[in-house]
């Protein structure tokens, strides 16, 4: 639903009201602005700059001073941090995908014995915050053997995701069942009615959990900080987090290492406006 | 269906664990029953982590009232309705470690925030090393963090409620205040019981914010850095498992609440 779409209830045109609300909705804006505003203005700012006026709203001598950017690349490892920040979304989503779609179409269109038991878990695993369980999810990890190894954040978030299995579940509940009973009167397999079907019906849904879950993978940081502690498994938030120590009071760095994080959010942002909206309505309130 | 083994396995093993005093590497347990708990709630600093909460909650409810006067406002004629949601949308989307960093910059002595109270003639403050003012510090920051969020929901769930009804009640008279009170709130009834029990789950478990910000120094531990601490820095996993089961216990207390309180009821927002 976009809001241009529908009628919006009547304004009511009082002038001091008015005043009013925009006037709170800049300073709104402003807070947002400012501290990020901030942190851009320092980023283009020289060492030097930084010395002879400390001010954090002081605009910079040379606008194009992309100096703290390359060193916030190469010696943050933000390349590498980069990397392994893809490599572990791309599986994971893979993962969750196939593993969503494919739990909800078992557990919607298939009677079998266990089904209200595995409903219950599901449940129950919904409303177990994950921070809770680290401290013995940690002796899985321990026990499956790929602590400290890229897999080991991909299993988990392909395997803590109630949430996505919730909105496949939604979704496949509203695709006619007379469509599969099509498909097998063709002689259509279970498989084959998911994969031909099923899966593509799914789209939408599937676009939703890819944002939603995108968004979550990439700025997590506490499990990789915990199952991945060493420096060449750094992902984008934790090879942030490492410019704490040696760049210590060297601002301008490391407001152009958050610059970097940030940006790709924003283009993600301005790119799927509405999609990231809807998406995180429908996530949110499964 | 294996994966599910991530949530259950470890909330089981964890009660089995808090009941042990483990340190996580050897082989030997010994099994000591209540002790773990009785241990935690006489440990003095145990209360100190409640009164951090304390701060998240008093945070988590402004952040409802003001996404509510923002999406209220926005949920009428307003020019660059668009611009203003994605500004104030925006701080959600963003990596948590950078915003560890934006608000160290922002809170810093002789920082951006001093700066601009400067601006206004106030005095400057130590935002993070004051241990009376460090906590209403972290908690603004999750104020500015997800705020946006709650204003989109409040804004996807009061654009659902059919305009002819606002047109009936200006029809009979009613004020601005008058069709909030007796349209909008009603119709928003349950997204924003949903935002309350979120809010008070994630007053109980905030992490990031603090750790990465403070690392839990200056009276301002929460629940889950202490808890991370015991079983990782002190080695103690079965006290820890005993603390991550009482907030267990309490999230999962406070979501069957609300689920009493509020019978099923769905609301389709998209």
């Amino acid at each position: 639903m976009t809001a241009a779409h529908r009628r919006h209830p009547p304004s009511s045109g009082h002038g001091l009201l008015t005043v009013l609300k925009y006037a709170s909705l800049l300073l709104a804006s402003a807070v947002v602005v400012i501290p990020l505003l901030a942190i851009i203005l320092t980023s283009l700012r020289t060492p030097g700059e930084m010395t002879t006026d400390p001010s954090p709203l002081s605009a910079p001598a040379n606008w194009f001073n992309w100096e703290n950017f390359q060193i916030a690349f190469t010696e943050g490892h933000m390349l590498r941090a980069l990397g392994n920040t893809t490599f572990i979304l791309f599986f994971s989503l893979l993962g969750t995908v196939f593993i969503g779609s494919m739990t909800a179409y078992a557990v919607d269109r298939f009677q079998f014995r266990a089904k209200k038991v595995v409903m219950t878990l599901f449940l129950v695993a919904a409303l177990v915050p994950g921070v809770t369980t680290q401290v013995a999810t940690y002796q899985v990890v321990n026990g499956l053997g790929v602590m400290n190894t890229l897999w080991a954040p991909v299993l988990l978030y392909m395997g803590t995701d109630i949430v996505s299995i919730y909105i496949f579940l939604q979704f496949i509940r509203s695709i006619p069942i007379s469509l599969d009973e099509a498909a097998r009167m063709d002689g259509a397999r279970s498989l084959t009615v998911y994969w031909r079907i099923i899966l593509p019906l799914l789209r939408p849904a599937i676009a939703t959990v890819v944002i939603v879950k995108g968004v979550a993978i990439y700025n997590d940081f506490y499990i990789p900080f915990l199952y991945m502690p060493s420096e060449g498994l750094g992902t984008i938030s934790t090879a942030l987090f490492r410019f704490k120590g040696p760049f210590g009071a060297h601002w301008e760095v490391i407001s152009a290492g958050a610059a970097l994080v940030i940006l790709p959010s924003l283009v993600v942002f301005l790119a799927l406006q509405r999609f990231i909206y809807n998406g995180f309505a429908a996530g949110a309130t499964k | 269906m294996l994966l599910v083994a991530f949530t259950h396995v470890p909330a089981v093993s964890m009660f089995v664990y808090s009941l042990t005093d483990w340190d996580g590497l050897s082989p030997t347990r010994n099994f000591v029953g209540v002790g773990n708990y009785l241990d935690l709630f006489t440990r003095p600093k145990m209360l100190q982590v409640f009164v951090v909460s304390l701060f998240y909650l008093a945070g988590a409810a402004m952040q409802i009232v003001v996404a509510l006067y923002f999406a209220t406002i926005l949920s009428f004629n307003t020019r660059f309705r668009n611009v203003f949601k994605g500004v104030l949308f925006f701080p959600y989307l963003i990596n948590g470690v950078a915003i560890g960093f934006v608000f160290l910059y922002f809170f810093q002595p002789g920082g951006t925030l001093d700066t601009v109270v400067r601006l206004f003639g106030l005095e400057p403050h130590l935002w993070l090393g004051d241990p009376d003012l460090v906590n209403t510090s972290l908690a603004g920051v999750s104020v500015w963090r997800f705020m946006g969020l709650n204003m989109v929901l409040f804004l996807g769930a009061i654009q659902s409620i059919p305009p002819q009804l606002y047109e009936a009640a200006s029809l009979d008279g009613a004020n601005r205040w008058q069709q909030f009170r007796h349209i909008i709130a009603p119709g928003i009834k349950p997204i924003i019981s949903l935002s309350a029990i979120l809010a008070i789950s994630g007053a109980l478990s905030v992490f990031e914010i603090p750790f990465i910000m403070t690392g839990g120094s200056n009276n301002s531990e929460t629940f889950v850095i202490q808890t991370i601490k015991l079983a990782f820095n002190f080695n103690k996993v079965g006290l820890a498992s005993a603390a991550a089961f009482v907030l267990l216990a309490v999230v999962l207390l406070v979501t069957w609440v609300q689920r009493r309180l509020i019978p099923e009821e769905r609301v389709e927002l998209s």
